[in-house]
């Protein structure tokens, strides 16, 4: 990715951006968070298949914004996360430069959030037939045995809290779990606790997750919490039509119609 | 051994359906006496966790309760409240957690036939589900490793 590399130095010469935040080389076959003030650090840069962290979960941390004014390499799944940033009033567009690279790998310009938009239109989020098979899987056993399934799939959470951390959109700088007046959620690996801190998180994420699976890869057990966002992805087309951000509409839980349709409620 | 009792929380609107309860006392109509009532601002108030820490504290059965469409005392509380139902009976069923224990509804101030309905009802589904014993295990966990 020479062209990224030319591109991140122009842009710190010409001190049109303090920091780059991109991908560089890890430890091992993996790749880590590169931060660039200087123009030397470029060089760093790297893109290919193995970059799958979402850097979008930077662009709200205040250790970050302390840098500066960021450019930030952004593929496919960190230009929705920027795009739902946006509907939520956490940043705008003077705030930052966009690196967009395209699902073929080939680099992309933004003038502005809208632009993002009408690229993405082209890229909707689409629920993998494997994800959508195993869900249905899951949902089709007895009531009882589902809840066997979930109970034995948390039981390795030890609640690092690496899920949260790794998602751009939980950037409340003041979490549930971590207030104890009153303890919400139990910090001990224990099965409510687990069954509870994962309710909570995909709540919290109903209808605003955009299905970047960021979670899943920075989970240490594997756990496979992206179904539940995804199952929740599905709930929000099947009743209020479609998902994904959009800059003119709210968040499907900060909104209502009054002709919203429920076949539960008596 | 004696039949069991289901015990049930209902999470009730203030402007409505506390009303509505307190209707149902006041026309002296007999209801089902396992539920115990907690008085709520909105049913947008409600928050999720509420339901959730009820049954990890024992509940057998949940209701949640306010006003119909259109009548919030704060014009949309309801509405926001059906979506985030909505979302969250969803992820609840995902996760194998009971749907048929959480019962929810809309009951005004003038419907005090209602409200015994729906808890007398409700008691009977929950009577016929039997005690949450999954969840209880699951919630149980703590106490067993205090007591070793």
């Amino acid at each position: 990715m020479s062209e990224l590399i030319k591109k991140a130095a122009a842009l710190l010469e010409s001190k049109s951006v303090q920091v780059v935040i991109g991908y560089g080389k890890g430890t091992g076959n993996r790749t880590r968070t590169i931060f660039a003030t200087q123009v030397t650090e470029c060089e760093n840069l790297i893109f290919d298949s193995r970059c799958v962290q979402n850097l979008a979960v930077y662009l709200t941390k205040l250790e970050i914004k302390k840098l500066g004014k960021p450019a930030i390499v952004a593929p496919v799944p960190v230009l929705r996360s920027i795009l739902q940033l946006a509907v939520e009033n956490q940043i705008t567009e003077s705030d930052l430069v966009i690196l967009g690279i395209t699902s073929e790998s080939e680099l992309i310009d933004f003038e502005s959030f809208a632009a993002i938009e009408t690229f993405l239109t082209t890229h909707k989020i689409e629920i993998e037939e494997k994800y959508t098979k195993t869900i249905d899987a899951i949902k089709a056993m007895p009531v009882a045995e589902r809840f066997a399934y979930w109970v034995k799939e948390l039981e390795s959470c030890f609640k690092c809290y690496a899920c949260r951390g790794a998602c751009p959109l939980c950037y409340c700088t003041r979490c549930t779990v971590d207030d104890n007046q009153p303890q919400w959620i139990s910090v001990a690996s224990h099965p409510l606790g687990n069954l509870e801190w994962h309710i909570m998180r995909a709540m919290h994420l109903a209808g605003r997750c955009t299905d970047c699976e960021a979670c899943y890869n920075a989970c240490p057990m594997g756990i496979p919490i992206h179904l539940l966002t995804k199952s929740m992805l599905q709930d929000v087309a099947d009743n209020f039509g479609s998902y994904g951000p959009s800059l003119d509409k709210q968040n499907t839980l900060s909104s209502f119609k009054p002709d919203d349709k429920e076949s539960f409620i008596r | 051994m004696t039949e069991f009792e289901p015990k049930i929380i209902a999470f009730v609107c203030n402007w409505c359906t506390y009303a509505g309860a307190d209707l149902t006392g006041t026309s002296r109509i007999k209801y089902a006496q396992n539920v115990k009532i907690i008085r709520f601002p909105c049913t947008g108030r409600i928050d999720f966790m509420l339901l959730l820490k009820s049954f990890g504290e024992g509940a057998d059965g949940i209701i949640v309760s306010g006003c119909h469409p259109n009548d919030c005392h704060y014009t949309s509380g309801n509405f926001h409240a059906r979506r985030r139902w909505i979302m969250f009976r969803g992820l609840l069923d995902m996760l194998g957690i009971d749907v048929r224990r959480i019962q929810y509804s809309w009951v005004s101030a003038a419907e005090g036939f209602k409200w015994a309905d729906i808890v007398n009802s409700t008691v009977n589904t929950i009577r016929e589900l039997g005690p949450y014993t999954e969840y209880e295990k699951v919630a149980g966990y703590l106490e067993k490793e205090a007591n070793q």
